[in-house]
């Protein structure tokens, strides 16, 4: 709670406009989206930016949940990824094996929009366990769902998470989709054809991997947020750019939007 | 032929002790109430398999019916965790669970192999994962390509909601319909409930019909899939699956809540 907040609270000290740092992050990975892109949209907040995304700057952008709805233009926030809302604005509702097999196996899918429990610094992603071993968690997570396969085969990735140490570590503990692995070279002795996680936005910045090292380098941080506390909230020792960019700071449309889009999260259609 | 019976004959018939049960639905129909009355015959010992496992696995994980799980994600959709889930797992109450999980590409394909006869089915994915422990690498014999293989699944039966059936035991379902005609052609019994029996089938763009002669039960129950819903007749019941959060926390909530709700309730 205390490093999500320090960034908001920092700029509201500065006598600013006040918002949270997810309410920076998820406007940050709205506008990473761009118009007309096919993007594969888990839930929570990837749903969010992208639905923020379609109502601000991309209005082309085609959603594909998972279920099976292809170009679904939501009113309001669905709660799971199979609200009815879903498909009531789908252009098609197709199977679940078509939507892995047609859709995103063969290349259809410009960006894969992925969360993580852990992430490491090749952008390797855990979201099965934490803690213990596998047959002895601490935690036991929801799993993989989706998500191994959208890392694999989406054209490119950008994964949202907040970053705290407890997140961004050394090596995940198990990895349920691939990032960059052990560094360069290895997507493509996997045969994973998608280019990989492109951009991971935070709640402090973004990190993008190194094009020579494929290691998560910090390239940007938000209003608010220094160096420093990127660097505290990361279990390796942190690249940063030389040309750190500065993250716009919300707009009063994005940030109104955001909150219309907020209130209407898991309306049930009468 | 499908038989139309009562929801009690259905499950005492169909599931057995032990048996690999497959209820799938995702998101939407899924078949909660037949899920309930597993839990009154007081099953034991099932390998529950689904995609999603979502609440109504949660129920019957937590009321000590299942020994094993094969799925590919078990979370509270939009909400948080399964709790009577990461209980079984992390504690081991009421009873251990094993597990053996995939992608949700492995999954959709496994069923597909199920449906096809075939003993597998194969897919670019896993590939760099930790998730191998049940699928084997593969070459393509005609490019040489690194693949993966993943087993067919036979469910022994198969449970499902659909909107409506007529009265020859077909049934028809529309909206997002998930792995649920995979999982059918996949098992070796079925059982499907639906919202109302109707005199005629009545065309529905999208929607999937299947006959009657690949079914074992039909049962009407409507209100079946509730808190899922069922396209056309009702909506998903968001405020449950979130008040789910807080009633499966504790085992003693927990247990109370299924004595009232689903124990002391009628099929």
């Amino acid at each position: 709670m205390s490093e999500t907040s320090t960034a908001a609270a920092s700029a509201g000290a500065t006598g600013g406009p006040m918002w949270t740092a997810d309410e920076m992050m998820t406007i940050a990975a709205a506008r990473a989206l761009r118009d007309g892109a096919v993007c594969f949209v888990g839930i929570g907040l990837p749903s969010t930016a992208a639905n923020l995304a379609r109502r601000t700057h991309a209005p082309r952008l085609v959603l594909v949940y998972e279920s099976g709805t292809l170009g679904a233009k939501p009113d309001h926030l669905p709660l799971s990824i199979g609200d009815g809302i879903l498909a009531d604005t789908a252009d098609a509702v197709i199977s679940v094996p078509e939507v892995f097999n047609y859709w995103l196996q063969p290349g259809r899918v410009d960006v894969g929009f992925l969360g993580a429990a852990q992430l490491d610094r090749y952008a390797n992603i855990n979201t099965t366990v934490i803690g213990g071993d596998y047959r002895n968690p601490e935690v036991r997570l929801p799993g993989a769902g989706g998500a191994p396969e959208i890392a694999a085969s989406s054209r490119e990735v950008i994964v949202v998470v907040r970053q705290s140490r407890r997140t961004f570590v050394e090596r995940v503990q198990f990895r349920t989709s691939v990032g960059y692995g052990s560094g360069p070279g290895d997507r493509e002795r996997l045969g994973l054809r998608g280019k990989g996680p492109t951009t991971v936005i935070t709640d402090l910045g973004v990190l993008e991997p190194d094009p020579r090292t494929c290691e998560l380098t910090l390239t940007a941080l938000h209003p608010g947020a220094t160096v420093e506390q990127a660097r505290a909230a990361t279990g390796w020792q942190l690249a940063v750019a030389p040309q750190l960019r500065r993250t716009p700071a919300p707009t009063d449309e994005e940030l109104a939007t955001l909150r219309r889009l907020e209130s209407t999260k898991g309306r049930t259609a009468s | 032929m499908a038989e139309i019976v009562t929801l009690r004959q259905a499950i005492a018939d169909l599931v057995r002790d032990g048996d690999t049960v497959a209820m799938e639905g995702f998101t939407h129909l899924i078949p909660f109430a037949a899920g309930h009355e597993i839990i009154r015959q007081r099953r034991r010992d099932l390998t529950l398999v689904r995609m999603t496992p979502d609440v109504i696995y949660d129920q019957l994980i937590g009321a000590g019916c299942a020994r094993r799980l094969v799925f590919s994600w078990g979370g509270n959709p939009g909400v948080g965790s399964l709790h009577r889930f990461r209980d079984a797992v992390e504690h081991g109450w009421p009873v251990p669970l094993e597990l053996e999980e995939h992608s949700h590409a492995g999954m959709a394909n496994r069923y597909v192999a199920g449906a096809s006869g075939l003993p597998f089915a194969v897919l670019r994915g896993y590939l760099g994962t930790d998730l191998t422990d049940h699928v084997r690498p593969i070459t393509c014999p005609f490019t040489g390509e690194a693949l993966t293989a993943v087993p067919a699944l036979r469910p022994d039966v198969t449970v499902i909601h659909a909107q409506r059936a007529d009265r020859s035991g077909n049934i028809q379902m529309w909206g997002i319909t998930g792995v649920q005609k995979e999982a059918v052609l996949a098992a070796r019994r079925v059982l499907v409930t639906v919202e109302e029996i109707v005199d005629e089938l009545a065309d529905r763009p999208g929607a999937v019909v299947l006959p009657s002669w690949v079914l074992t039960y039909v049962c009407a129950v409507p209100g079946g899939a509730h808190p899922s819903y069922a396209q056309g007749y009702s909506s998903r019941d968001n405020d449950y699956y979130v008040a789910w959060d807080a009633i499966s926390r504790d085992r003693d909530r927990f247990n109370a809540w299924m004595a009232e709700h689903v124990l002391a309730a009628a099929a």
